[in-house]
């Protein structure tokens, strides 16, 4: 019976998401005028206030300890993907996979039960999610 | 159409069995052997101050009717042996799903004619300490009722909604993905067993709530209150879900 529930509740929502592919903004541009920094996006995505994408993540390049195994290892993610579908998984990977554990890092839609310190706002700033874009850009193996 | 409803619920079916058959392991399985060790010995486990305290607690009389707890209950051994493994559970008296600590609180007012302990407080954490010892590595087992079937189905639905900035479920972490990496932790099965707990990370000890409130704190959600109904529900049906496991009070994790 919940089991049961619960498959639908995730079939509406994968229907929802598919009924909603036209997504507000347009991610074929960058999110602001000056040009992403990858040195600043590497100190972005290792920042623990900052949700660190190296909580699931791993990258063999990099010296940290810990690095998590939730998600794939981003090794050359910089080759297997363009600029545009990584702003589109960092700004909101529900877009491409409804049902991901990844946390949508420039978006506030649909969540549930914010905490009030964090209520309407994002983890990552704009200028944030295009230095991240950049650094992943030189991650091409 | 019929073929594709057909295969559809097919392998829903399939994946709901998968995650059915989730077997109960206690996170003392995912604990470095160093943190064993310190649960494994009465007295290397921090925790066991509260222990200490709980058994002054038991003899202390109430400032009103100058009881306490061994005018009843003589022996803590015999009378509390196994009482922690069935909680929560329904309560006759009171025609209400309780949690230990509810209990230990309505003992307090009703029998001793005292006044409640603050969710947190350190005495009630050793109430709860205390009573859980005497049922260390029975199995928990709770029971679930025609009057707690709702309770259940409610602490279910909060283990898989999604919350917080970081749009994550307890169930995406501790039903998906336990045994796997999370930076530094390898993520257990978040069962409640081994609670009240002396968490090293805290330097300090806490209960079942406690944790319900650092979770949820970690995915940037607003929390519930301890002693809450939702957290009562989450509780309950966390217990249900590792019914079975022995019982490890206090327990120590990283
Ligand atoms: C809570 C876990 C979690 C966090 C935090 C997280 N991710 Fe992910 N990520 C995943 C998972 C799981 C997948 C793959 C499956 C999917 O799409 O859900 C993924 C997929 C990806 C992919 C596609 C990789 C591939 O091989 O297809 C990229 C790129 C990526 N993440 C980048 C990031 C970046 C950059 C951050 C931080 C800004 C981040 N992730 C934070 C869990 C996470
Ligand atoms: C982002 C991942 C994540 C999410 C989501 C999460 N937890 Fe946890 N939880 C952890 C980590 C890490 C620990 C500490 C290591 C361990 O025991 O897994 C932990 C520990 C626990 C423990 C203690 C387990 C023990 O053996 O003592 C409980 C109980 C628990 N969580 C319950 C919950 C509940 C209930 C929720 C939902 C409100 C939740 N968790 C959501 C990561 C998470």
């Amino acid at each position: 019976m919940l089991q049961r529930r619960h498959q639908f509740q995730v079939l509406v929502t994968a229907l929802v998401f598919a009924a909603n592919c036209a997504w507000p903004n347009d991610l074929s541009q960058p999110l602001t005028d000056s040009p992403g920094d990858p040195d600043r996006g590497l100190a972005t995505m290792r920042d623990p206030a900052k949700a660190s994408c190296l909580i699931c993540h791993s990258i063999t390049a990099l010296p940290d300890r810990d690095q998590g195994r939730l998600g794939p290892p981003l090794d050359g993610v910089g080759t297997a993907y363009t600029a545009d579908q990584l702003r589109q998984r960092i700004v909101d990977a529900r877009q491409s996979s409804p049902k991901t554990i990844m946390p949508p890092y420039f978006s506030t839609e649909g969540l549930y039960r914010v905490g009030a310190k964090w209520s309407g706002t994002t983890i990552y700033q704009a200028q944030e999610v295009e230095d991240v874009v950049a650094f992943l850009l030189t991650l091409t193996d | 159409m019929k073929p594709l409803i057909a295969t559809l619920s097919l392998l829903f079916a399939t994946a709901a069995a998968a995650e059915d058959a989730l077997a109960p392991i206690s996170g003392y399985a995912f604990m470095e052997p160093s943190t064993r060790e310190l649960q494994d010995d009465d007295f290397l486990n921090p925790a066991f101050f509260l222990i200490d305290r709980g058994l002054t607690l038991w003899d202390q009389p109430a400032p009103n009717t100058g009881l306490s707890c061994r005018s009843c209950h003589q022996t803590i051994e015999d009378d509390m042996r196994g009482v922690a493994a069935r909680y929560p559970h329904y309560d006759v008296g009171q025609s209400r799903l309780m949690n230990l600590e509810m209990k230990i609180n309505s003992e307090i007012v009703e029998k001793l004619g005292s006044t409640p302990l603050a969710y947190g407080s350190e005495d009630l954490l050793a109430f709860t300490a205390l009573i859980g010892l005497q049922s260390r590595q029975m199995p928990m087992s709770v029971d679930v009722t025609d009057e707690t079937k709702d309770w259940l189905v409610r602490g279910q639905e909060i283990f898989e909604t999604k919350r917080g900035q970081l749009n994550l479920s307890c169930e995406d972490c501790h039903q998906n993905h336990w045994g796997e990496k999370l930076r530094g932790d390898t993520i257990s099965q978040g069962q409640i067993n081994a609670f009240p707990i002396f968490r090293l990370t805290w330097g300090e000890a806490g209960s079942r709530h406690r944790m319900f409130t650092w979770c949820m704190e970690s995915i940037r959600s607003e929390p519930y209150a301890p002693g809450s109904d939702e957290y009562l529900a989450l509780e309950f049906f966390l217990a249900v879900r590792g019914n079975g496991l022995p019982m490890e009070a206090p327990g120590v994790r990283r």
